[in-house]
Order: structure tokens, then sequence, then C-alpha cells
């Protein structure tokens, strides 16, 4: 390839370097076009980022929407197929509104969906790419994983009313332990949930620091084969090197309607919100009416502008300045001459206001001459 | 070189509060006290710089990373609902989110009820609860003025001890819910520093205790 990687930004350098990564695992691209009917969407709002979704009549008079995700088309074009696995992988566009400007934006968004007979070995090679895709992307990262079979199996066994979930999920997912207890009281619940749910909040960070703590909160058999489930992809994450940087973390909480196993996000040092995130959506699957588990994730490629290697010292590596009356082959000589020594060279009259350039250089009677050089 | 964790402090009353809890709980930073137009101040023995900033822009410094961590009242947190952590309730600042009227004020239920507000998102969350229509009047200072000048039957707004709705002939009706000043934190930043947040978190609930 003909140019340097350095040309390349943050977010395309990952592009790359993840399709890489997945490939080397057969997973294969799924396309899909800008377009999707936006029933698909109104359906399953609950399960998107934001429920502000841009629609327009097509000329046929159907009402479609700029896709705001890809894993719900991904799904309605699955074939359930017994015993297999389809391993797919993305990079789209999608369309949604930014929490903090409440305008619409284009956000590149790039992920992968594993869908079938999924166990043990596919939730480990999935969250194996997730830290893998952390990795590539460059500096450190932190893979935050849970399980919502834990809260779940904690709320059953203490009789939780729906009402006071939806709450305690919400203090969850603050870590606000104060809160936590407020809504305890309101609704009259014994001191063991709240235990139990403040141990959750406060246990957080490598496996073997935190569980077995944590297996002791409880003795129920759902929260124990949910962590048990959890704990295993720990382990052989661990055995395969990504040790440290995965953690455990319960205050991932992901909408119960559509996860009921591993969920998980991942954060790169120096982007304030996460870039990864990530679960087993099986509910997500029945809802939409398909027999088979599926697990995968998505990977926000527009915050990586904020890492570091997308601040250019210059603007342009050599500005090269000629007069009126300079021959134009001269100055094309003297452009060839340039662009053969391997540099990039912009051609000006005057030096264009606020630019900032390694070199700059002028052209005088068809001899090049150094005005300035910063090496 | 010791991991900085930055902290963002609420400008004024408050804000002088808070900070006297961070200095009690081992976290000072001496200069911050000096008479000066800096607005970074920074302990690098220590590992923390603190920043004034306006109150209801706190939470924004804290979610989007300026800052790891920070103090805002829960009334903000309430009505722009930012993605952090709530670590810990400072129990300053103390007062309430409620609805006041006009002294004798009766709602008709059959008419939308005009609500004058600086708050829009708590009020809308408040009365759809009790599924009742209202119209929100957004307005940004002296909510009093609007049901005296009938600009509004009823207004939502903080009460701390109700002295200036009393001297306006205004009486609250209900109460919404408490409020206090809270520390949040931002949540990548708190992957990577969640020792040296935790410490702060820990030494400010010995304050908060004392």
């Amino acid at each position: 390839m003909d140019f340097e990687e350095e040309i390349l930004k943050n977010d395309e350098k990952a592009i790359f370097e993840l399709r890489a990564l997945y490939r080397k695992y057969g997973y294969t691209q799924y396309k899909m076009s800008k377009f999707e009917e936006y029933e698909l969407y109104a359906r399953n709002k609950d399960f998107l980022v934001s429920d502000e979704i841009i629609t327009f009549t097509d000329k046929n008079g159907r009402l479609l929407a700029l896709k705001p995700d890809v894993t719900l088309s991904i799904i309605k074009n699955t074939s359930d197929v017994p015993g297999a696995v389809q391993k797919v992988y993305y990079n789209e566009n999608v369309y949604r509104v930014s929490r903090s400007s409440h305008t619409y934006r284009e956000i590149m968004q790039t992920g992968l969906e594993c869908i079938g007979d999924i166990g043990a070995y596919e939730r480990y090679e999935v969250l194996m790419l997730a830290a893998e895709s952390l990795e590539k992307i460059g500096g450190r990262y932190v893979l935050d994983v849970s399980h919502m079979g834990v809260l779940s199996a904690l709320f059953d066994e203490s009789n939780v009313p729906a009402e006071a979930r939806e709450k305690i999920i919400r203090c969850i997912g603050q870590k606000n332990l104060h809160d936590l207890a407020a809504v305890c009281r309101t609704y009259q619940m014994g001191k063991g949930i709240l235990e139990k749910v403040s141990g959750l909040i406060s246990l957080y960070g490598p496996l073997d620091s935190v569980i077995w703590k944590l297996r002791a909160l409880s003795g129920g058999k759902a929260y124990h084969d949910a962590l048990d489930e959890t704990e295993e992809v720990c382990r052989m994450l661990e055995s395969g090197g990504c040790t440290g940087s995965v953690r455990l973390d319960f205050s991932i909480v992901n909408d119960m309607n559509y996860y009921s196993g591993l969920v998980f996000r991942g954060y790169l040092e120096g982007i304030p919100s996460g870039v990864l995130s990530g679960g087993q959506y099986d509910l997500l699957m029945r809802k939409m009416r398909k027999k088979s588990g599926a697990i995968g994730f998505a990977v926000y490629l527009d915050a990586l502008e904020l890492l570091e290697g997308d601040n250019k010292a210059y603007d342009a590596d050599t500005v090269l300045l000629y007069r009126d009356g300079e021959l134009p082959d001269a100055v094309a000589d003297a452009v060839r001459k340039l662009t053969g020594e391997g540099r990039s060279v912009l051609v000006e009259k005057r030096m264009p206001e606020h630019l900032r350039c390694r070199r700059l250089l002028r052209l005088r009677d068809g001899r090049i001459e150094t005005v300035e050089d910063h090496g | 070189m010791k991991t900085m964790v930055n902290v963002a402090l609420p400008k004024g009353r408050l804000g002088e509060k808070v900070y006297a809890m961070f200095a009690a709980a081992g976290f000072e930073c001496p200069e911050i006290r000096s008479e000066n137009r800096k607005l970074v101040f920074r302990n690098e023995a220590a590992g923390f710089s603190y920043f004034w900033v306006k109150p209801s822009d706190v939470a924004i410094y804290v979610e989007r990373g300026a800052a790891d961590i920070g103090v805002a009242g829960k009334d903000i947190l309430l009505e722009y609902e930012p993605d952090v952590y709530e670590l810990l309730d400072l129990k300053t600042g103390a007062c309430r989110m409620a609805v006041a009227a006009l002294k004798g004020f009766r709602d008709d239920p059959e008419k939308t009820l005009r609500v004058a507000t600086k708050f829009p998102h708590i009020a809308e969350a408040f009365y759809a609860e009790k599924c009742r229509d209202i119209d929100v009047i957004h307005l940004n200072g002296s909510i009093e003025l609007a049901p005296i000048l009938g600009l509004s039957d009823v207004i939502v707004d903080i009460v701390e001890s109700g002295r200036t709705l009393r001297e306006n002939g205004l009486a609250v009706l209900e109460d919404i819910v408490p409020v206090s000043a809270r520390l949040i934190a931002n949540k990548a930043g708190f992957k990577f520093k969640s020792a040296e947040i935790e410490q702060i978190r820990r030494g400010l609930e010995e304050a908060v205790k004392a």
C-alpha cells in the first residue's frame, strides 16, 4: 500500500485492525443498507441506546428509518440452524441523538455478533475478541464484566416488587448506596436484600479479589449458576493472557427484558465514556421469534479522536511558494523533485493564514530556497 | 508521578462548605484560599486539583471527563440525569424540591395546570406519575414571581427555610424530593483511578459522619 500509517486517523486505524482481528476468527462481514423499516425499531425501542430515530417515507409509501442500530437487522435476517453458530462482524454508520448536544449525529460503529448454539467457548471467544479489540485500539483499557442473572437471582430470592426493581437497578448503575438504602426503606424491604445489593455494588475488581466475597453474599442456586458462568469465562480469559484488565463490576446493568446473561463494557484511558458495550441477549432473540441464543458487542469509533495520535503537529509538511512570472514547468519540476524525496508538498502563491508547516520553501528563478525549516 | 484526580467544585456558598469537607478529610490545597483569579488549583504532591465551576455545570465537567469527580446538588442530577456514578451523599446544602403556590390556591383537576420552574424535567416527571396534564413554563430565576403575577398556577422550585415563599404570600403545597450535595464520578475515569477516588470517598464519608 502506497501510504504511511500515520495519515490514518484513530478510527480508520481501528476499523482495519479490528477487521483483520475478526476475520482471523472466521467472522464474515455483514453489510446493510442505510435504511430499515421503522417498524423494526418501534417494536424494540427499549433495546436501542436512544429512541429518537430519523424517519422518512420512501417512494412506495413505507415508513423507513436511518438505522440507529445494526444488531436488530442482523437478528432479523438470521435463520435458526440448530447446533450451528453464525459469526458476523460489521462496520456501519448509525444515526442517533447525542446525549449532550441533543442533535442527531452519524456515528461510526463496528462490532460483531455470534448467533446460534451459544456455549462456554462462544462466550469466551466473544469476550476475548472484546478485550483484544480494546488492546488493538491502543492504550490502557478495562473490560468490566457483569451478569444480569446474578441480579435477577437476588431479586427473585427476596421477592423484590417490580416497581422497586427498576429503582434499585438505577441505583446499582450509579453505584449509589445511599439512594439504594432509601429505596429499600420506602418499599419496606428487609435488611437482607439491602446488604446483598450493597455488596454487589461495592465488590468490583479482578476476579480473584472479589469472587469469594461475592459467593458469600447468597446461597441461591440461580445466583451461583450465574456466578459460575461469569467465573468460567473470566478464568478462560486469564489463561488466555488478559490478566489485570478484565474486572467484575456489577454496576453494568442492561435492560433485563433483553439481557439475561453476561453483559460487559470496555473503557480506554483518555476517553470519558465507554467505547465498547455488549452482552448475551437471548431474550431479545426470543422476542424476535428466534430459537437460538446470541452474544455480541459494539465499538463506538467516534470517541477515538480523543485519543493521542489524532493531534497533528503540522497541517502540511512542505509549503512551496512561487511568484507570478515563474515558469509553470519549473514549478512542476520542483514539486516532482520534492515529492520524489518522499515529502508532501502544498504549492501556493501566498502563505495561507493559520497554516502550520514543517518547512517553508520559495521557488525563485527555478531554484528552491529554504525560508524556514522546523526539522 | 502520582495519579492526579481532578475535582470540580461548585462556585458559591455550597462550594466553600464542600471544600472545607475535603480539607477536613485531608485533601487540602491551601492555594485555593488566597485571593486570586486562578481557575485551577493543583496539589501535585497529594495528587489532586480543584477548579471552581458554575454549580449547574459540575455534572457536565464530570460526565465528559474534564473532572474525575465533582460535587453537584441532587436537583441538578435529577434535572439533567448525567451518566455518572453517585458515590456519596455529603448531607450538606440540604433543602427540598417542592410545589408551591399562592396561599389558598386550589387546584382544579379539570384544567391544565400551569407550572413555572427552573427544573422542567423534574416537574414533568413528577406530574407524569400523577397523570396530571401540565403546561411547563421554563424560567431561569425569581420563580416565585410567576404565580404572584398570574404567569403560572404553581411553581416547582428549591425550598430551604421557606422564608422567601412566606414573605411573598406563597406556601408549599407538596414536597417532591429532598435535595443535598452529592459526590459524583466519571464512570470511565473511575475505572482507572478507583483506588484514589475510593480514598477520597472514604475520607469524605468520615467527614460527613463527624
